[in-house]
């Protein structure tokens, strides 16, 4: 090895070379464009999570309400506030921010006297113009959390690395071609594991809580399923929901919309997660053990075992008093039971809620038509107080010439799923865009092919909406498609064209302007001049329903007090404007969902209870 | 003659980090060194047990300030074992060629030290310059300059960005080409010899007996590196050397280093060409529902100053029951480098010491 003493100095060159140290301020170093620095979040996409404040490991992250933000289904109020004296800018926030909305950004200097400026909310250039500037006139002399460069991000999310899981767990179902032959439920529902494993995806953010109208504690009873004990899930679902059965399989899912991963992903699929608990605990009774209230000796009528109905009398079955329900079906679960085609919702799902109800003593009076076999007078004196829960029970008509030849949504569909089946034709036209009309096209699909084996049969939808604006849930509508079923969105009907001998040959359709006017109110406009003519020979019209009240006598109906949408007027404690009269449902609500009846009954039960304790002032 | 009792602590220039050695000297010889631990005592093994399995990722790589990557590798190792996942390949390479780019940057930190310690100013300022060309690189595949954070369960964190496989080779060549400046100026410089040779020797035997590890072991001759035994990440997809001396004294060990160096960016070189396409990262678990199982594991790997092992333990919760490391400075800053001073001259301390490679943070944790 040759060791010099002479060759060190070749190094001398160096003296001559240009400086590698910068000259800073002069001479600035641009930060890496994955750069960790100070945060950003865009308030507008910011949903207040708080799962950046859970992940953070060294609690530098707190939510904090922002009182010029309103809550509203799927945001909370609150944004993250970082303390930079504890954040080590790892990024792990960023990571597993749902919305994306939270960034590192490429600045890093902040001095100052204030210690307390080190505590700092970050919002981002839209919502803090001030405090952002384009590069030639940010100068790094002045750089601070107040001082900084606008679009100037850093680490930011991406979602193949993030730490939450945006795809679901796909749903087995039965195919188009071989569902579309037969009644058979086409959602198989979710195994052991594959119920874990989405389970698993929920990170327990709870803006879903917030979103149901009945509340439900989802994240525990989520939490429950991923646990492996459905049991423990259930009761904690029968805390605020008797229905599971029949919500696991057609609830409206407001929770799915919150979902803080449906923001870039796909929501966590609580309502099949529901089902799955439902489905997988055998036996109700032993395992919720659940029991009525000690008596308190006050009678109770429910009129309707609907989903409000239903609700209305467990609850107050487990407050102790007595419940008889009466209900001119056959059976239990109202709307639920005519409604839902069978492949959506089983009767064997409906009636395991209902035993379940009545199980807890509570009496049903099925076949029992209020006004007709009882009258409601009878009841008012016989009874401490009255529900309400009758629901919309009549179709609507188009009205169109000859309409009278059509068959209409409901009487279809009750007669399909508890009656006799109907004949049906083998050119369908089904006018309306709404789920019922989907329900309604579906069944008449299914019938066809089961009355019309391997002959040429259509079903075709008219709707006044066009794609988008189509009241169906998109669910729905691709799964109705999926079947082939032709859509005719924007069309509205003219006239039903008949032969000579009576018998339908067809709908005459006029090319739809608008459907809402300038304030938003339904009203419809046509193109005269755009006609078109859809050949059938069968037509049903499934453009919406309205309740019958006609089980109220005159003099007791005109005391009702209504609301501008039609709907029953009822106090915070859901009493109407009749005292002991309380009501819920769809005859009440908007929604006019199951889950929201659900949390129209509980409020009506609360109500009732402390009604027949003499509690609130009586109308 | 008089023995003296001499406190070589953080108050000399000569010692590195919060460590200090208590020497009994007679004149100017050493009779003998007692190493004091415990001034950089974090406790991070104790806060590792409460914090979840996704928080602690964060957190190991600050055990080590000069070298955080290998502490980020065991760490996501241990878990991946625990938890059964599966690490894509492509990951495995990206892990290869950033873990070895972090013993570049932690041998030039090293080399800075070392010849800075003798006085070789200008080469300890040239080792500087290209640790910081090596952290440009770092800060822009993660973020971050020294505590990366980036190599995590299920692989990495991010994938490289556009053209960086071309900057990591245009910025490994701008280093080498200064290697004729290194060896002219440093490594064949007469004094740097007359420094270093014969001091702080240590025997094979003694070497085995106290545990040495990586190139203080090598040093002395033997062959014994992790990424060939026990191959991981991909260290078994190209062909590499372990680069020995045989004398076991601080030159050997300084030549390790270099030889080391220049070993690692021909494999950065050959991992690079043989770079696969794909996914660089299997998702882990919902990090707020992650529980592993029952079970404990031992991982290890050839950190820059020799094997590095992490023992970590679950107990079937979301936070490790028990984490252990076991640094290679724990055997290198306590017993070997009492035995190494013995004999030696209190101007050779720093010199021993730094050509042990012994970082405090790591014997404390």
């Amino acid at each position: 090895m040759s060791q010099s003493v002479l060759k060190p100095f070749k190094a001398i060159k160096y003296l001559f070379a240009k400086p590698k140290t910068l000259r800073y301020p002069f001479e600035l170093k641009e930060p890496a464009m994955r750069y960790r620095g100070f945060h950003v979040n865009d308030w507008e996409t910011c949903t207040g999570c708080g799962n950046c404040a859970d992940i953070c490991p060294n609690q530098a992250i707190e939510m904090i309400e922002i009182p010029e933000l309103v809550s509203e289904p799927g945001k909370t109020n609150k944004r993250p506030r970082i303390d930079y004296g504890r954040c080590c800018f790892c990024g792990l926030c960023i990571d597993i921010c749902p919305p994306g909305s939270l960034k590192l950004t490429r600045d890093y200097f902040h001095i100052h006297f204030d210690p307390d400026t080190f505590v700092f909310v970050p919002k981002n250039e839209h919502t803090e113009p001030e405090k952002y500037f384009p590069t030639n006139e940010y100068s790094v002399l002045k750089a601070s959390l107040s001082h900084r460069r606008k679009d100037y991000d850093g680490f930011v999310s991406d979602l193949k690395y993030s730490l939450f899981e945006p795809e679901r767990v796909p749903m087995p179902v039965v195919p188009p071609e071989e569902r579309m032959l037969s009644f058979i439920e086409h959602i198989i529902g979710y195994d052991r594991e594959e119920a874990r494993k989405e389970a698993a995806r929920c990170l327990e953010c709870r803006l879903c809580e917030e979103a149901c109208p009945a509340h439900l504690k989802i994240s525990d009873y989520i939490h429950a399923i991923f646990e492996d004990k459905p049991e423990e899930s259930l009761k904690k679902i029968y805390e605020d929901n008797p229905i599971p059965s029949i919500c696991g399989r057609v609830c409206m899912a407001h929770c799915e919309k919150a979902c803080s991963l449906s923001i870039r992903g796909e929501a966590l699929s609580i309502r099949w997660l529901k089902r799955y608990a439902a489905d997988t605990v055998k036996d109700f009774k032993t395992t919720l053990e659940l029991n009525p209230g000690p008596a308190t000796g006050r009678k109770v009528a429910v009129i309707g075992a609907g989903p409000a109905g239903l609700s209305v009398a467990y609850f107050l079955r487990l407050s102790g008093h007595k419940v008889g329900v009466y209900d001119a079906l056959a059976g239990g679960g109202g709307t639920m039971r005519t409604g839902p085609p069978a492949y959506r919702l089983p009767l064997e799902s409906i009636d395991r809620d209902v035993d379940y109800i009545r199980s807890l003593g509570v009496e049903f009076f099925f076949n029992t038509r209020v006004g007709k076999d009882v009258l409601f007078e009878d009841m008012l004196k016989e009874y401490d107080a009255v529900f309400l829960g009758t629901g919309y029970t009549r179709s609507r008509s188009t009205q169109v010439k000859n309409y009278e030849k059509c068959v209409l949504a409901l009487a279809f569909l009750t007669d399909n799923k508890i009656g006799k089946p109907w004949k049906v034709g083998r050119q369908i036209i089904v006018i309306g865009g709404g789920n019922v009309a989907l329900d309604v096209a579906r069944e008449a699909l299914r019938l066809q092919h089961i009355q019309y084996p391997g002959e040429k049969t259509a079903v075709k939808t008219v709707s006044l909406e066009d794609w988008g604006e189509m009241p169906a849930t998109e669910e729905e509508i691709r799964e109705a498609r999926e079947e082939n079923i032709q859509f005719h969105p924007a069309w509205g009907p003219k006239e039903v064209v008949v032969d000579e001998s009576g018998k339908i040959k067809g709908l005459l359709c006029r090319k739809v302007k608008s459907v809402f006017n300038e304030q938003g109110r339904f009203a419809p406009a046509f193109h005269e001049n755009k006609e078109m003519f859809m050949e059938g020979d069968m037509i049903i019209e499934a453009i919406g329903q309205y309740p019958d009240f006609s089980f109220i006598p005159e003099e007791l109906f005109n005391k009702l007090k209504f609301t501008q949408r039609k709907k029953l007027s009822v106090d915070e404690n859901g009493m109407t404007s009749i005292a002991k009269v309380f009501a819920g449902g769809d005859i009440v609500n908007t929604n006019m969902d199951a889950v929201t009846a659900i949390a129209d009954a509980k409020i009506a039960a609360q109500g009732i209870s402390r009604y027949l304790a003499g509690e609130t002032v009586t109308a | 003659m008089r023995e003296l009792e001499l406190y070589f602590g953080p108050q000399h220039l000569g010692m590195v980090g919060n460590f200090s050695i208590t020497l009994q000297v007679e004149g100017d010889r050493i009779v003998k060194a007692t190493a004091n631990p415990g001034f950089l005592h974090r406790g991070f093994e104790k806060l590792m047990e409460q914090r979840t399995w996704i928080q602690n990722f964060p957190l190991v790589c600050r055990i080590n300030v000069v070298e955080p990557d290998h502490m980020e590798l065991m760490y996501a190792m241990a878990v991946e074992k625990l938890a059964g996942i599966e690490v894509p390949e492509r990951a495995q390479f990206i892990r290869s060629i950033y873990l070895e780019l972090a013993r570049v940057g932690s041998h030039l930190f090293g080399l800075w030290a070392y010849a800075n310690m003798l006085g070789f100013d200008t080469v300890a300022n040239w080792a500087m310059y290209h640790r910081d060309l090596i952290l440009d690189l770092f800060e822009e595949l993660t973020g971050g300059r020294v505590y990366h954070i980036y190599l995590w369960p299920g692989g990495v964190r991010r994938d490289f960005p556009e053209g960086f496989e071309e900057r990591i080779r245009s910025t490994l060549h701008t280093i080498g080409s200064c290697v004729p400046d290194y060896d002219d100026t440093f490594f064949h410089n007469r004094l740097f010899y007359e420094r270093a040779h014969g001091v702080g020797k240590l025997s094979r035997e003694d070497a085995c007996r106290m545990g040495a590890v990586g190139q203080v072991l090598r040093a002395t001759g033997m062959k014994k590196d992790i990424r060939k035994t026990e191959p991981y990440a991909a260290y078994d997809q190209v062909d590499w050397e372990i680069p020995v001396r045989t004398d076991g004294d601080a030159y050997s060990r300084i030549w390790v280093v270099r030889d080391e160096m220049i070993e690692s960016v021909h494999m950065i070189f050959k991992l690079l060409d043989k770079l696969p396409k794909g996914e660089a990262y299997q998702r882990i678990p919902n990090p707020f529902k992650w529980k592993i199982p029952e079970s404990e594991v031992y991982v290890r790997c050839e950190s820059s100053r020799g094997e590095l092992g992490l023992y970590l333990v679950s107990d079937g919760g979301d936070k490790p029951c028990r984490a252990h490391f076991r640094t290679p400075s724990y055997s290198h800053g306590l017993t070997i480098l009492e035995k190494a001073l013995e004999n030696e001259s209190i101007a050779d301390v720093g010199n021993i010491m730094i050509s042990l490679y012994i970082t405090a943070p790591e014997i404390d944790r």
